[in-house]
């Protein structure tokens, strides 16, 4: 007898031994998943915050810019820097051919014209003398730089030819080569080229899309919440209600896309591809998130609170305002961070009502075409260029950045402001 | 309160019935609540003796199911008729609770927050006025005045109680409804709330349900017995605990059921 209770009480242990060890496993895997994927993404994503660029000596000959002697800052402004750029390029070897020389000039971004431009703009007594000029190097080159293009491919397989690998290498030698911060990457726009491509454009309207909703789906998933909580009667129509704004929250996001695409832009006539309209499908989906917060929240109020405000002749409103909705605050914000940040990292919706156009300006105002943070990461995500796949990692990074920083300041905003009651 | 000999009435039930659904809790209830006395309402658990109390500031027009008919007339006044306003009737009739239920805002502000929404006080001298003498009245004073700028959560129980009590005294009710005042309280904090009890029905008329015949023996003038939702005797204190008149009064006041 006293042996089988024994043997019994033993296996309850190993049961729970066992059990222990299977939780343990779980959050194990959990987290080695969570490693996996973190280290895939900065490994492949940290090289896109640097930039790679060409010193190349630029001689400022007011022949090749068709200036006349002593050129006036609007004459600067409007010369023709075409000709001095190419030529600039053709002079790394001035025994190229024809061919040879279109390579040269494909070895940096179209924005060599540009960036010599500024160069003179900066200081116009550079005119008649020679000066070494930081130009962007091609995204191809960038990526041979940092040893992510595999030069051992047979010629015809790579974009970057043997000849522009050759002088590539000269110049590394003459350390005419440079790694520096990227930060056009933060500052420019989208771009077709991933050597000038930036998060700027899709950052704003990311920002844009989010305060539209924010101010949308705010103040009406409140209001909602209040009444449906505090003022309306407890009976079918109100359970029907709370049923399908559950259900709401379940609804996948594409179908808000929809919704989006033929009722505000079809029937609306709303600009396609702007942040207002993608604010409110998005402020469509926050909604029920936000509606559930606040009600929970409301509901974590005790009900002590409300008769004793009653007691003293406050009315139903007054207790509502004065007491219950203070209160309930802090769960409401911090459930309505956390619905922004859901909506942050949408994309497919975003993608039907056309924010997923590209857009190669910096938005100003909501009602300006923009893309978004995570449709960004799509856009890129298609592009066949090697460049752009080290961009997609470091928009990633923004964006979980972005999105840590939400969820973090939820946290505090919950911790520091919540009541604790008697 | 005696004039002349005549015992003045402040609250007169008539025949009050209450439903929670389908649900009869009160059954036919008339009892009349003398001014200026404490009167104690005893009974089980589960008697009715609580759902009778909120009748009286209608609180139970909270709970959404519940239903009161019959006549509570308080100052010839019907507050059950429909021309009654609750906020004006909740002024003139405060309650405490059962557990201590400040608001969690700093002391002050539990006390000036029912003069600030009826508008008792037109300057800030005034409400510090009315701050300091609910205070005082409530015995909490000079225990609390040099942190009235400090949560009321942060008082041990007893003292949220009597919290608790100099708001409600604030905006000078008629009548207190006390609903359990010490069953969450230890016997330091509950004596010196009976003598507050004491003190405060010169002014005030006083109403406690209470679980403890200790407590109703100790601080009522009146007592009502309360049992399966039917009043079944009232009377003055002294003639209910030693000579009641019902068999199940006696059963329950000496310890047979309940």
């Amino acid at each position: 007898m006293n042996k089988n209770k024994e043997k019994l009480l033993n296996s309850r242990y190993r049961a729970e031994k066992r059990f222990q060890f299977y939780g343990k496993s779980a959050i194990f895997l959990a987290l080695l998943f969570l490693t996996i994927f973190i280290f895939k993404i900065f490994s492949t994503g940290y090289t896109a915050f640097q930039k790679t660029w060409l010193i190349v000596p630029v001689t400022f000959d007011a022949e090749t810019l068709y200036l006349d002697e002593n050129p006036s800052k609007e004459d600067l402004e409007d010369a023709d820097y075409f000709d001095l750029a190419l030529q600039t390029m053709f002079d790394l070897d001035k025994s190229a051919s024809e061919k040879q020389q279109n390579d040269l000039k494909r070895m940096v971004s179209y924005f060599f014209e540009r960036e010599i431009k500024r160069e003179l703009l900066n200081d116009p007594s550079l005119i008649g003398k020679t000066k070494d000029v930081y130009l962007t190097a091609s995204d191809d080159l960038d990526q041979v730089f940092k040893g992510n293009y595999p030069r051992d491919l047979p010629e015809d397989q790579r974009r970057v030819t043997d000849y522009q690998l050759k002088i590539f290498d000269q110049l590394v030698e003459q350390g005419r080569v440079e790694s520096k911060f990227n930060l056009s990457f933060f500052i420019y726009p989208d771009s077709r080229e991933a050597e000038l491509a930036g998060i700027a454009s899709s950052f704003m309207g990311s920002i844009f899309s989010i305060l539209v909703c924010l101010v949308i789906a705010f103040p009406v998933a409140v209001l909602a919440a209040i009444y449906l909580e505090e003022f309306a009667p407890k009976n079918r129509f109100t359970d029907f209600i709370e049923v399908n704004i559950n259900n709401l929250a379940a609804v996948p996001s594409i179908v808000f896309g929809l919704l989006g695409l033929g009722i505000l832009l079809a029937v609306f006539q709303l600009p396609r591809s702007t942040p207002l309209v993608g604010g409110i499908t998005l402020s469509l989906m926050t909604l029920p998130t936000i509606i559930i917060a606040c009600r929970a929240s409301l509901k974590a109020v005790p009900p002590s609170i409300r008769e004793a405000a009653l007691a003293m002749g406050a009315s139903k409103m007054q207790t509502t305002m004065h007491h219950t909705v203070p209160l309930s605050m802090p769960g409401t914000l911090s459930g309505t961070i956390i619905g922004l940040a859901q909506a942050l990292g949408e994309t497919a919706p975003l993608i039907l009502i056309g924010m997923v156009a590209f857009v190669n300006t910096i938005p100003g105002s909501p009602l300006d075409p923009a893309a978004s943070l995570p449709v960004q990461i799509y856009i890129w995500a298609e592009s066949a260029e090697r460049g752009f796949v080290e961009k997609v990692s470091a928009c990633i990074m923004v964006l979980l950045g972005f999105l840590i920083i939400m969820n973090l300041f939820a946290q505090i905003i919950r911790h520091k402001f919540e009541k604790k009651w008697s | 309160m005696k004039k002349n000999g005549v015992k003045m009435i402040k609250i007169n039930s008539k025949n009050v019935d209450v439903f929670y659904g389908k649900k009869q809790a009160l059954f036919n209830i008339n009892l009349d609540i003398e001014e200026n006395q404490v009167t104690a309402l005893i009974g089980p658990s589960g008697c009715g003796k609580s759902t009778y109390l909120r009748c009286l500031n209608r609180m139970n027009d909270v709970i959404d199911i519940c239903r009161v008919k019959g006549q509570i007339i308080i100052n010839d006044f019907d507050i059950n008729d429909k021309s009654c306003d609750v906020v004006r009737l909740r002024e003139k009739i405060g309650m405490v609770f059962q557990k201590p239920n400040p608001f969690p805002k700093t002391i002050y502000e539990n006390i000036s927050y029912g003069p600030t929404i009826h508008g008792m006080a037109q300057s800030k001298n005034e409400m510090d006025e009315i701050v300091e003498t609910s205070l005082k009245k409530a015995a909490l004073w000079e225990e609390v005045k040099d942190r009235l700028h400090e949560p009321g959560t942060g008082l041990s129980g007893g003292q949220q109680q009597r919290l608790c009590i100099a708001r409600a005294i604030s905006v000078k009710p008629e009548v207190i409804l006390m609903d359990e005042p010490c069953s969450a309280l230890d016997p330091i904090a509950t004596a010196q709330i009976e003598e507050l009890i004491d003190e405060l029905k010169k002014d005030h008329t006083i109403i406690i349900v209470t679980h403890s015949m200790a407590q109703a023996a100790r601080v009522s003038q009146n007592t009502g017995f309360f049992h399966l939702g039917e009043l079944i005797e009232h009377g003055s204190t002294d003639k209910i605990f030693k000579n009641p008149e019902n068999k199940r009064t006696q059963d329950y006041i000496t310890g047979r059921f309940g």
